[in-house]
């Protein structure tokens, strides 16, 4: 019954707080950049203005995509809520991911077709250093269930300081922040158009939009569970590292996949594995 | 009270796509300079989008040529209703000072709906924001009118 609770917690305030979190990071930006910018809600004006626009689609696909990516990112965050095991979260998750870029790869477009393949990249590059934040997760607690961690007296960030780091590879590129924000980016202009999401349209894009607040809170639930042991302290470590997402992205350069994948599988899976050879020597 | 919530975040949300469809480059910097921190419209909402089927306002510059009223036409067939469009400055309303010449056809409305008009060689930034409001208030009335 908890577990029931929990899941529709998790699948109610997963759009909420992912729109708040994308209005803030808008907030943000625009501050950095001197301007005012838009109120915390334009997020669900965006979505909202978007589910009530005319159905256009290429082809059939691009709805079933659409749906399956929402209901991956949606069944990944209440798994999350849940306590559920770890793997099967990362797996769901996937899944989705999968979909839409299958939407994506559907359609004739070149602008949609190249972005769908530097999609595939992008999570070429993320989800092994994923699963070995896992596998991290596993050597500590001794189980990949998230109910595990509840167990541990000490926080896992003082066991798990350069994978927590490399988990942020993970966060930038799953955010779509700049350096790694070559397959569709938050803003107008790129070379791609809108890259992966180009093709998607009015209610559909609007669809892709709350499954992507709903994989940004899942990934920002896995820097919280590195702080359990306190609230505050786990709050001010996910806002910590938001604001240094924010940073990241304002500063830097949108990069090519090349550098991405030598970046993330060098910088990022080393960091992962020496960590790990730290926790299986311990 | 979900649909009074979307008509109500069509005109806190337009999302504009720019069309230069043979301007002289003057009123596309205006457009441009929309977006820099001295105007900001993205604090009405307003991003500026590169692609026709994420649009819901039009904003096109410059006068239309036998060349380029089919790009013109395809743009505003590929976005989904609803839509408003904007033409910016004297070419896009009129055809400027080359209405006559023998490869034009005139100005934005002769080819799709234009809901606004922004004078001005170029129309200034101030003048485009209030084109775009107004044409906001002009597209929730035609949503209006449909039902």
């Amino acid at each position: 019954m908890d577990t029931l609770i929990l899941v529709i917690i998790g699948i109610v305030a997963g759009p909420v707080l992912g729109g708040l979190v994308a209005g803030l990071d808008r907030r943000v930006t625009a501050w950095f950049q001197s301007r005012q910018g838009p109120p915390v809600t334009q997020p669900f004006f965006d979505v909202a203005k978007l589910l009530g626009k005319e159905r256009t689609v290429v082809n059939q696909w691009q709805i079933l995509c659409a749906w399956v990516y929402l209901i991956g990112a949606a069944t990944s965050v209440a798994l999350l809520f849940a306590q559920a095991d770890l793997l099967l979260i990362f797996f769901v998750q996937a899944v989705g991911a999968v979909f839409l870029v299958m939407g994506a790869l559907a359609v004739k477009s070149p602008y949609s077709q190249v972005g769908a393949q530097r999609e595939l990249l992008q999570m070429l590059a993320y989800e092994p250093v994923l699963v070995l934040v896992f596998v991290g997760f596993y050597l500590v607690t001794g189980s990949f269930s998230l109910e595990a961690l509840w167990a541990q007296e000490t926080p896992l960030l003082a066991k798990m300081p350069l994978l927590y780091l490399a988990l942020g590879f993970a966060l930038t590129i799953k955010l779509r922040k700049s350096p790694f924000d070559f397959s569709t980016s938050h803003h107008g202009h790129q070379e791609l158009v809108k890259g992966v999401l180009t093709e998607y349209s009015g209610p559909y894009l609007g669809l892709v939009e709350i499954a992507h607040w709903y994989e940004t809170i899942l990934v920002l639930g896995l820097c919280a569970m590195f702080w359990h042991t306190n609230v505050a302290i786990m709050a001010v470590l996910v806002i910590l590292t938001y604001l240094v997402e924010i940073l990241v992205d304002n500063t830097m350069a949108r990069m090519t996949w090349r550098w991405m994948l030598k970046r993330v599988w060098l910088l990022g899976m080393g960091l992962s594995i020496v960590n790990l050879i730290w926790l299986y020597a311990r | 009270m979900f649909g009074s919530f979307i008509k109500k975040s069509r005109a806190k949300s337009p999302w504009i796509m720019h069309f230069d469809c043979g301007s002289c480059n003057g009123c596309d910097i205006e457009v441009l300079a929309c977006l820099t921190p001295l105007y900001d419209v993205e604090r009405f909402g307003i991003i500026n989008v590169g692609n026709p089927k994420h649009a819901d306002v039009l904003l096109v510059t410059g006068t239309v040529n036998h060349r380029n009223k089919k790009v013109l036409k395809n743009i505003y067939d590929q976005m989904p209703e609803p839509k408003a469009v904007i033409a910016i400055g004297a070419c896009g309303t009129s055809g400027g000072v080359f209405r006559e010449a023998y490869n034009v056809v005139g100005g934005v409305d002769k080819v799709i709906p234009v809901d606004v008009y922004v004078p001005g060689c170029p129309a200034k930034p101030e003048a485009i924001i209030d084109g775009v409001v107004a044409g906001l208030a002009k597209f929730a009335q035609k949503v209006e009118e449909a039902k």
